[in-house]
């Protein structure tokens, strides 16, 4: 199991390659220095295997933290908020480097609050409130039809309630009756709506 | 307990990367510079004596006086230093570095939390311990090269410093469970002086012939035994020493020390061992 706290930091003094080869010996690994380098490689730090940590920057200690938690190639991770210190580009390093994870067949717990993240990445969300899941399921399990809106030469209409299999007779009705459909878009409801609706007013 | 030996590798490497080693490293050369310097003048100001009145009634061995008096002073300066550095090499093992971030990745690691602590205990033991002994073995060369002074007993005294820096790494790790790195490292030196402090009143006790002065730094030297063997490797460098020369001692600043006797090393091993387990008791429950 490989697991990255929240809040972690690693000793400033040691380098990239030392850290991880640390943890490796904790681990009882027998990876050794291919590991590393493919560790390193992974989540895009070769080139700062021997420079110290307290050099780095925060994106780059929270991707080494996540080789550090894949160290021993764990069946499982469990992920604490990994990308809450990275700028756009660093979260997208990530996002890429969990679909390899899954790509492999490692299972991965992603505890996060960046819901447009998840959404993007998860294949199951259990919504958490108060130690208790309040929801669960498939990201498009959980989204629901929120309403068709159409562009018009009107303007833009909106039909609330719709679902996609609506589409096509909404159109036909439109058109039936002269109108000219520019774009069609089915709205569904996203990870945020369904967070607040579940925890409701629990949320501060 | 196959980890051990890995966390006694990482702890070292991190006590000789951390800037505070070479803090460490340049006051001890301050020191010894200094002691040097020391050592220097109260000998020449022997020797101008010696010169000048030939006579000496009381037969006081006037070298062996500025010999012990100056290495009595290096070994309270080597105490010194190395409590220093055994604070400062475990006061936040446990939750300052719990607040940092820096424990979490490795307490989930398959080692175990007395593992950890055993680990951190041993390196932090072993880096004052080998520190203390080299700046002794300095202080030592100094005073025999500049003064031919030689204390009676030297691998006694050098081996309990050692301890005594021990007993200090292993207080200050019991500390850490508890308190913040800054709060820790005040209350370490709050009971390295507490110990000090009862040493010196025991010396006055005994120029005082006051008995119960006398208990109450015995008390308190058990009670903080870093002091007891510190006082135990005072009174062994001039464990030879007798006549006007052992009174003439007696009355200096470093004279009074009290020689421990046979249960000094047992209990300071068993006292390591007690603090050891209560700081592993306390962890293993801590909620971090």
């Amino acid at each position: 199991m490989g697991y990255l706290a929240e809040l972690f930091r690693f000793p400033g003094w040691a380098s990239a390659d030392e850290l991880l080869h640390l943890h490796q010996r904790l681990a009882g690994s027998r990876g050794g220095e291919s590991e590393r380098t493919e560790l390193l490689q992974l989540v895009g730090l070769t080139e700062a295997r021997s420079r110290r940590v307290e050099t780095m920057s925060k994106g780059m200690q929270q991707r080494l933290g996540l080789a550090q938690a894949l160290v021993g190639t764990p069946r499982f991770l469990f992920l604490d908020e990994p990308t809450s210190a990275l700028d756009p580009g660093g979260r997208r390093t990530v996002r890429g480097l969990l679909e390899e994870l899954r790509h492999r067949g490692v299972a991965v717990l992603l505890n996060s609050h960046l819901l447009s993240e998840i959404e993007l990445v998860c294949d199951r969300v259990a919504i958490l409130s108060r130690g208790v899941i309040v929801a669960e399921g498939r990201p498009e399990d959980l989204a629901r039809p929120r309403g068709v809106e159409v562009d018009v030469d009107g303007g833009t209409r909106l039909y609330e309630g719709a679902g996609r299999q609506e589409v096509p007779r909404i159109v036909a009705d439109l058109v039936a009756a002269g109108a000219q459909v520019f774009g069609v878009r089915v709205l569904e409801t996203t990870l945020e709506e369904i967070y607040l609706e579940a925890v409701g007013d629990q949320a501060g | 307990m196959r980890g051990i030996p890995i966390v006694i590798g990482y702890s070292l490497k991190e006590s000789l990367r951390r800037r505070v080693f070479l803090v460490v490293l340049v006051l001890t050369v301050v020191f010894l510079g200094l002691f040097a310097l020391g050592t220097n003048e109260a000998f020449q100001a022997v020797e101008s004596r010696l010169g000048a009145e030939a006579d000496n009634p009381l037969g006081v061995d006037d070298r062996e006086l500025t010999g012990a008096t100056m290495f009595g002073l290096s070994m309270f300066g080597t105490l010194f230093l190395g409590a220093v550095l055994a604070a400062f090499l475990t006061l936040g093992t446990v939750r300052g570095d719990a607040e940092r971030g820096l424990l979490q990745p490795l307490v989930v690691r398959p080692i175990g939390r007395s593992t950890l602590l055993v680990g951190r205990f041993a390196a932090a033991a072993l880096v004052c311990s080998v520190y203390v002994v080299l700046v002794y073995l300095g202080t030592l060369l100094i005073t025999w090269q500049i003064g031919d002074w030689l204390p009676d007993r030297i691998v006694g005294p050098a081996a309990q410093l050692a301890a005594a820096t021990a007993v200090i790494a292993a207080l200050s790790l019991l500390g850490s469970v508890f308190l913040t790195a800054t709060a820790n490292g005040i209350a370490v030196f709050m009971v390295f002086g507490a110990g000090l402090v009862a040493g010196l009143l025991g010396q006055i006790g005994e120029a005082l012939s006051s008995e119960r002065l006398m208990n109450v730094a015995e008390v308190a030297s058990w009670l903080l035994p870093f002091e007891a063997l510190y006082q135990d490797g005072l009174n062994a460098i001039t464990a030879d020493s007798s006549g006007f020369t052992e009174v003439a001692l007696s009355l200096g600043p470093f004279g009074g020390a009290q020689a421990a006797g046979a249960f000094l090393w047992p209990w300071a091993l068993a006292y390591i061992a007690l603090v050891g387990l209560l700081a592993l008791t306390a962890f293993a429950r801590k909620d971090l």
